[in-house]
């Protein structure tokens, strides 16, 4: 088809060479070519908000963005949220604990998108939180699981930031 | 039914039955390492892309594929003709003889019927390669004109054939006598949205044909592998032993995902036909005009009453609309909504007809709460409208014709899906009082008219849902201990994340006394275990808990029996408490664990005995009956006068559950359906052009609710009428939430304008709405 470009894509702090087509979007080379599964497509076409990964600390929808345009850029998926021995991130725990997913499809999206929004904003207001989680999709758990877990991960998070 | 009968399940005194606990699947999917379908690959797979019809109605005249095939990394281009000897997709369960002629061919046949349908396939290198050259396949269409109103008189579908492919109707008592008798005659025209299940996980499928051991397999199952099994082996005519499904992470169901669709018998057939594993995943755009969608029916109901509201003859012709096949539930939707359509009122005469009728649209078949959601909204706003003709309200009107709990088990003179419909259990208008008392009615509606007097355009509405559940006949699984003392549960039932495996592992680690952390639960996959039921119709808590509970009551009866020879004791003055055998009567003295058990009753171990060696059992639930679940939703809604828009204040939902298993995992059955039910009420709606083409097949044209919709669902959950048709007393949770959302939310949209039956129409979108406020004003 057409040529492939030789590039370096910096995934969950490391590095990954590849040599990729400029029209694979981010995430199918995620998927594809990193082997990195946890970022999902629910429509390729930028509404659900699945596919979100976290780049430059920005959260971004991996489907809308080419692999090529992620060159030299952080790149944080759901894989990456963890800790290096294994520990769940208080996303993760505070989503497990409430119930904030069943089939669990959209849930790294929501993680990304709720991690990139608590390192912005740490104390973000209720209404804005949902103005912002509002952006992706859920068909299973009616929501109001996921918006007690995030509030109870940020409530962590800062008592977390308090005790060095 | 099993015979032991286990003393912890009573109520108060259980250890992790009945609990919150949070749920074994978690861990994988909060860290990306789920495995749906799409994040499967095999060793030289090949890809397959669909070409669908761009026409809604038309005869093929040509299709040429020359360009298509000479796109490198091209493996073969397919139409009808290259599968001509493969036979229509059949029924999954014996049908009417009549619906035979209106199956899907796996690619047009000479004629396209909807926008979406499969015409050609392209099987290629890479996904990426297939989707270039499907681009390339030109099929050219002579345009016929299409049919999009199932309300319309019928066409024909093929020569001799008519677009109604079935009347279906039940009725029982002197419906003309009540009719001619009654006090007052109400009327209503209603209809309901083409709407569907439409899981954030779009479909997928991964067929492999291993010829080394003659062996079929396809991944990507769902819902009901064990019959699908039967189904494609039925098509392929192999042996049901040499085809095998598996299931992997499912991302969502709702009736939809796991039916068998043509691509996954083209998958299948492209992996024996071409030697090498074939996987297709679903975009969304096809997934919005090519899985199942549901739901779009329309009725002309009425009822005969009395001077006091109380119902004497209820009668509805049904026109659904099944767009334009018949696919693998053949009427079965339709037999639903004739069957539920009285609910939990008594009515003493009944006669409902109803047309299935054939369009140009995306074929239709079940999404949660099938026939309910439908039937309910329109019974519902049938007893709205006596109300308002008598001058009652919402609440007294209903109280009137519910069944009482002395009536139970009641027998209605209906049947569903060919089994006779008796209400098991219930306190209906017990829970009634309970749900307004909960929510706070009385206080509610004082306050709703403050705010209305002062201008605002607020009400609340109710609606009372009864629902199906636990369908038998059987099901059954198995239960061994291994000799680390884990525990297996292998069954068919299936998961599309609804928390069985969870709900599975409490129900074993009660009756056998271990931690459900150390129950491994095997589901979905055919290989494991010859008969499964799968997850659908709300029967898996149900039909698979019951042989649950039954393969470990057997397990733990083998192991105190050994036990007891072990340590000198009658086995029923032993207990199991954390995976160990001890006496009830000295709990911290000698035991023995249920692990070391297992290997001295191993093949060939002393402790074998003459039956079956090992802490293990296979074991049957079997039930006649199946259990009706119920409840009541309320919602409250604020409409915005100037556009139409429809906000939901309060929302809650009050439902008996027999027993819950897991009291978190109900609430998020019901948080979930509900949101689902609002989408189908206020905002989805799979709109057609008048020239059939789909107006909705992206997620910006097919809204469905997000965070800012959804209101914050209020759960009361019920134990009051455990059910008595099994053991453990339990009822389906997976409708509920959604069945009576529409009925809801119509009857608080009425109040809040003011005029009461004034919502006829699902959704009740801001356009509607609007035209409804300027009605008002006229
Ligand atoms: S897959 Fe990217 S937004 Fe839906
Ligand atoms: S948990 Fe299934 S889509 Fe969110």
């Amino acid at each position: 088809m057409s040529q492939k470009l030789e590039v370096k894509l910096t995934v969950n702090g490391r590095d990954y060479v590849l040599s990729l087509e400029p029209r694979w979007t981010l995430a199918d080379v995620l998927r594809e070519h990193c082997g990195l599964t946890g970022t999902h497509l629910g429509c390729e076409h930028g509404v659900c908000g699945a596919c979100t990964v976290m780049i430059d600390g920005q959260a971004v929808r991996s489907c809308l963005m080419f692999a090529v345009q992620a060159q030299g850029k952080a790149i944080v998926t759901v894989e990456g949220l963890a800790g290096p021995g294994g520990e769940l991130h208080p996303l993760q725990q505070a989503f497990i604990d409430h119930h904030a997913l069943q089939c669990g499809f959209c849930t790294p999206g929501f993680l990304m998108l709720a991690h990139a929004t608590l390192l912005e904003s740490p104390d973000i207001d209720d209404e804005a939180l949902i103005d912002i989680l509002a952006s992706n999709l859920c068909r299973c758990t009616g929501y109001k699981n996921i918006l007690a877990a995030v509030k109870t991960a940020a409530a962590v998070m800062k008592a977390r930031r308090r005790q060095p | 039914m099993t015979g032991a009968s286990v003393t912890a399940f009573e109520k108060g005194k259980t250890r992790v039955f009945g609990r919150s606990v949070s749920r074994i699947e978690d861990l994988p999917l909060v860290t990306g390492r789920g495995r749906y379908v799409a994040d499967l690959d095999f060793p030289r797979q090949i890809h397959m892309r669909v070409v669908r019809s761009e026409e809604a109605h038309g005869r093929i005249v040509a299709i040429r594929l020359d360009a298509a095939r000479a796109v490198p990394g091209v493996v073969a281009v397919w139409t009808h003709a290259d599968i001509a000897g493969l036979p229509p997709i059949d029924f999954r369960d014996p049908a009417a003889e009549a619906l035979k002629p209106y199956r899907q061919p796996l690619l047009a046949k000479g004629v396209v019927r909807y926008v979406g349908e499969p015409v050609a396939v392209v099987l290629a290198e890479s996904p990426y390669v297939a989707e270039d050259a499907a681009e390339l396949v030109a099929v050219e269409v002579e345009a016929l004109p299409p049919l999009l109103d199932a309300a319309a008189p019928p066409a024909a579908f093929a020569p001799g054939l008519s677009t109604e492919a079935l009347e279906l109707s039940q009725e029982y008592g002197d419906v003309a006598a009540a009719f001619r008798e009654a006090h007052c005659i109400v009327e209503a025209e209603l209809s309901i949205g083409r709407h569907s299940g439409v899981p954030m996980e779009c479909r997928g499928a991964i067929g492999r044909y291993d010829a080394a051991y003659d062996v079929l397999e396809l991944w990507g199952a769902a819902k009901v592998p064990h019959r699908n099994r039967e189904a494609l082996a039925r098509f392929f005519g192999r042996p049901s032993s040499s085809v095998q499904l598996h299931e992997c992470h499912v991302g969502g169901g709702f009736g939809i995902r796991g039916e068998l669709y043509p691509e996954d018998f083209l998958v299948c057939a492209a992996s024996m036909r071409l030697g090498c594993p074939v996987k297709w995943i679903e975009d969304r755009r096809e997934h919005l005009i090519a899985a199942n969608h549901s739901r779009q029916q329309h009725h002309r109901v009425r009822a005969a009453v009395d001077a006091e509201g109380r119902i004497l003859a209820l009668e509805d012709a049904i026109f659904l609309d099944q767009g334009a096949y018949v696919r693998t539930h053949g009427a079965r939707v339709l037999d639903l909504t004739l069957a539920m359509l009285p609910g939990p009122y008594r009515v003493p005469a009944f006669r409902a007809v109803g047309h299935f009728r054939l369009t140009n649209k995306t074929p239709a078949a079940t999404y949660r709460a099938p026939g309910r959601y439908e039937g309910t909204f329109v019974r519902e706003r049938l007893l709205d409208a006596i109300a308002a003709r008598l001058g009652l309200d919402g609440v007294a009107i209903r109280r009137r014709n519910l069944i009482a709990s002395n009536e139970m088990p009641y027998a209605r003179q209906l049947t569903a899906n060919g089994h006779p419909i008796i209400l098991d259990s219930g306190d209906y208008a017990g829970l009634l009082r309970a749900a307004l008392e909960a929510f706070g009615w009385e206080e509610t509606e004082a306050r709703l008219r403050e705010r209305r007097a002062a201008g605002e355009f607020v009400g609340a509405g109710l609606s009372f849902f009864l629902e199906k559940s636990g369908q038998g006949p059987s099901d059954s699984a198995l239960v061994s201990v291994d000799s680390g003392g884990f525990v297996e549960v292998v069954t068919g039932g299936a998961s599309l994340g609804q928390g069985f495996e969870t709900a599975m592992a409490q129900i074993c680690a009660e009756t056998l006394g271990v931690d459900y952390r150390r129950v491994r639960v095997v589901h979905g996959q055919t290989d494991r275990i010859r008969f499964g039921i799968g997850a659908h119709a709300s029967r898996a808590t149900v039909m698979t808990g019951g042989a649950v509970h039954a393969a470990a009551s057997e397990v733990r009866r083998k192991a105190l029996a050994q036990a007891s020879v072990l340590l000198q004791a009658p086995a029923d003055e032993l207990d199991i408490v954390e995976g160990r055998v001890v006496r009830r009567d000295a709990p911290m003295g000698a035991s023995i664990s249920l692990g070391e058990l297992s290997r001295a009753s191993g093949p060939g171990r002393d402790g074998a005995g003459n039956g079956m060696p090992g802490l293990y059992s296979e074991s049957w639930f079997h039930t006649e009956g199946m259990a009706f679940p119920y409840g009541v939703h309320i919602a409250v809604v604020r409409v915005d006068r100037a556009t139409g828009q429809v906000a939901v204040e309060r929302y809650f939902v009050a439902t008996d559950v027999g027993r819950a298993v897991n009291p978190m995992m109900v609430e998020g059955q019901i948080a979930g359906g509900v949101v689902q039910g609002l989408g189908g009420a206020l905002y989805e709606e799979f709109r057609y052009d008048a020239a059939g083409q789909p107006l909705s097949a992206t997620f910006a044209a097919y809204l469905m609710p997000t965070m800012r919709e959804a209101p914050k669902v209020e759960v009361l959950i019920a134990e009051d009428a455990p059910s008595p048709n099994n053991p453990l007393g339990i009822k389906g949770v997976g409708e509920g939430g959604c069945t009576g959302a529409g009925a809801a939310i119509a009857s608080a949209i009425d109040a809040a304008i003011g005029r009461p039956g004034a919502v006829t129409a699902l959704p009740a979108t801001p356009e509607r709405v609007l035209s409804l406020l300027e009605a008002a004003r006229r």
